[in-house]
């Protein structure tokens, strides 16, 4: 498996603004993501996810140190088209990223960046459509829509640029319940059926359970890199750095306080009621 | 609900001239205009208003909606044919007392004036009836593309049409948020002299202001990483194609500017 994004002794600084002292996020971070993997981000407001991820197409450049994407120097100006076409971003706010007043033709805004040919475009967007369930609504108007529906747009519009990788940077924090489900259930069968690499920038503790990997950052360092089962059955870190585990493990937790001896990995509910079951059982 | 308005009231069919070419339509429009204006007598604009039905007829646009359109013209149009009534010279005096004198020229001019400017609006109003937003924008951005070459922003100005258009209905439903916002907390709109009325938008508008220029800011970021870079290299998904319709259609207003122009030509 190679590297999809490759960060090296990141060190970055927010321009100072009037007299204020410029801001350090990185001093010197190190990250890589295998390509093909699904990984989640997490940590608290302020500890530089989103920062990082816009490191990771060319929206902000390293003060120091190196950001490689599928091999390219994120600060070669050349390659910054092959870059952001290999790494595709979806931000919070659906409204704020949908740029057409058709659906379609929003989702065809990437490709004719590209200079994609007009027949390719059109097959690009009526795929994309699929693959995000949105298909039907290919001739409505987005600001009818509900946020889920809009979230898969802007996730259509991104595959259909076809890229090798995808940043969602909170793309559920604006959206209820179902329109979070929706948009988690797309992202997930991207990553599975058509072997994208994802990585998630989230809060949201159960989001990130059904990652392949949990990178937990603090105040710009790697607090914790692991497996879900790995990092969440961390709790008393989590909690240090102002984080909670899944419902599932804290309940775990909860009980180890008063005397049991449970496994802290059970993420989903399922198993977690297992463990409980045989615990009580014996 | 603010959220359903349409805009530029598109009304989506399927008749002949929704499916015309938008750049056909708009040359048209143009043709249809100048012949307008070159019309001076009665034949002339029967035949103009022959033409205006005939194409309202096969746009299937209910009349309704178009006179719906033209209520708010109506003080134009009486201001206009008042106007045009009491201060136009002729020899056939008709009516005088006072300082109102009016004659029957001037009752000619009045009506053919007030025709004038009815044909114009509805001729407008059917362009953008049967014509979606997007395709009027990729018919202006067309046709202007000629002026690329003596460095006008062509596609520039498309591009902040679109994304104004877009951005109109979100803007309204934002407007709509903060008013509540700020009446639940106490905020009058209703009451006051105009003074005092115009005053108590000042809290709707700023807060508007800010956030627009935020998801403008978060638009552009956007619109960054799905690689937009200028119009240079850029394809559309939707190229539009002349059919051999919109050749009639050329065909047809190329005889008809012919005909008013003859018809001027006799003082007709």
């Amino acid at each position: 498996m190679s590297t999809a994004i490759s960060v090296e002794h990141l060190s970055y600084q927010y321009p100072s603004v009037d007299d204020k002292a410029p801001v350090t996020v990185f001093e010197d971070l190190s990250l890589a993501v295998e390509e093909g993997t699904f990984v989640a981000v997490l940590g608290t407001n302020g500890c530089g996810k989103s920062t990082l991820a816009k490191h990771f197409n060319s929206i902000l450049l390293p003060s120091g140190g190196k950001v490689y994407v599928h091999g390219m120097d994120t600060s070669n100006e050349e390659l910054l088209i092959k870059i952001r076409r290999s790494v595709g971003m979806v931000f919070q706010n659906p409204d704020n990223q949908i740029v057409a007043n058709v659906v379609e033709e929003d989702v065809a805004f990437g490709p004719e960046n590209l200079g994609v040919a007009a027949p390719e475009i059109r097959r690009r967007v009526d795929q994309a459509l699929k693959q995000v369930g949105m298909y039907e609504y290919r001739e409505h108007a987005p600001h009818l829509l509900s946020g889920g529906q809009k979230q898969r747009i802007a996730i259509a519009g991104i595959i259909a640029m076809e890229p090798k990788c995808i940043i969602l940077d909170e793309p559920t924090a604006m959206l209820d319940p179902k329109g979070r489900r929706e948009v988690m259930q797309t992202v997930t069968r991207l990553n599975r059926d058509k072997g994208i690499t994802v990585v998630l920038i989230t809060h949201h503790m159960d989001e990130a359970a059904m990652a392949q990997r949990v990178v937990v950052l603090h105040k710009g360092k790697v607090a914790a890199d692991g497996t879900p089962g790995e990092v969440f059955s961390q709790v008393e870190l989590l909690h240090e750095l102002g984080l909670a585990a899944p419902d599932t493990v804290e309940l775990c937790y909860a009980l180890n306080g008063n005397g049991f001896d449970l496994p802290l990995n059970r993420l989903s509910a399922e198993e977690c009621a297992q463990t409980l079951y045989n615990a009580v059982k014996v | 609900m603010l959220k359903d308005i349409t805009l530029g009231q598109y009304f989506p069919g399927n008749s002949f001239i929704h499916r015309l070419d938008p750049r056909a339509k708009l040359i048209m429009l143009v043709v249809y205009i100048v012949a307008l204006f070159v019309a001076v007598s009665w034949i002339s604009y029967g035949v103009m208003l022959a033409f205006l039905i005939l194409c309202i007829a096969v746009s299937q646009i209910p009349l309704k909606s178009i006179l719906k359109g033209m209520k708010p013209l109506l003080v134009i149009l009486v201001f206009t044919g008042l106007l045009n009534l009491f201060l136009t010279d002729g020899n056939t005096v008709l009516v005088s007392f006072w300082v109102i004198t009016i004659t029957l020229e001037g009752i000619v001019r009045a009506i053919l004036m007030v025709a004038r400017i009815l044909m114009l609006v509805t001729g407008t109003f059917l362009l953008t009836y049967t014509t979606s937003p997007i395709a009027l924008t990729d018919g202006l951005e067309a046709l202007m593309s000629p002026l690329k070459k003596l460095r006008l922003p062509v596609h520039e100005l498309a591009m902040m049409m679109c994304i104004a258009l877009r951005f109109i209905p979100t803007l309204i439903e934002e407007t709509d948020k903060i008013m509540s916002a700020q009446k639940a907390r106490g905020a009058d709109f209703e009451t006051g002299n105009l003074l005092q009325r115009v005053k108590a938008l000042v809290p709707i508008l700023i807060p508007l202001f800010i956030s627009a220029f935020r998801r403008a800011d978060e638009l552009a970021t956007a619109m960054e990483c799905r690689c937009y870079h200028g119009g240079d290299g850029r394809t559309k998904m939707k190229l539009l194609r002349y059919s051999l319709w919109d050749f009639e259609t050329f065909a047809i207003g190329a005889v008809l500017l012919a005909g008013i122009i003859t018809l001027a030509w006799f003082g007709l």
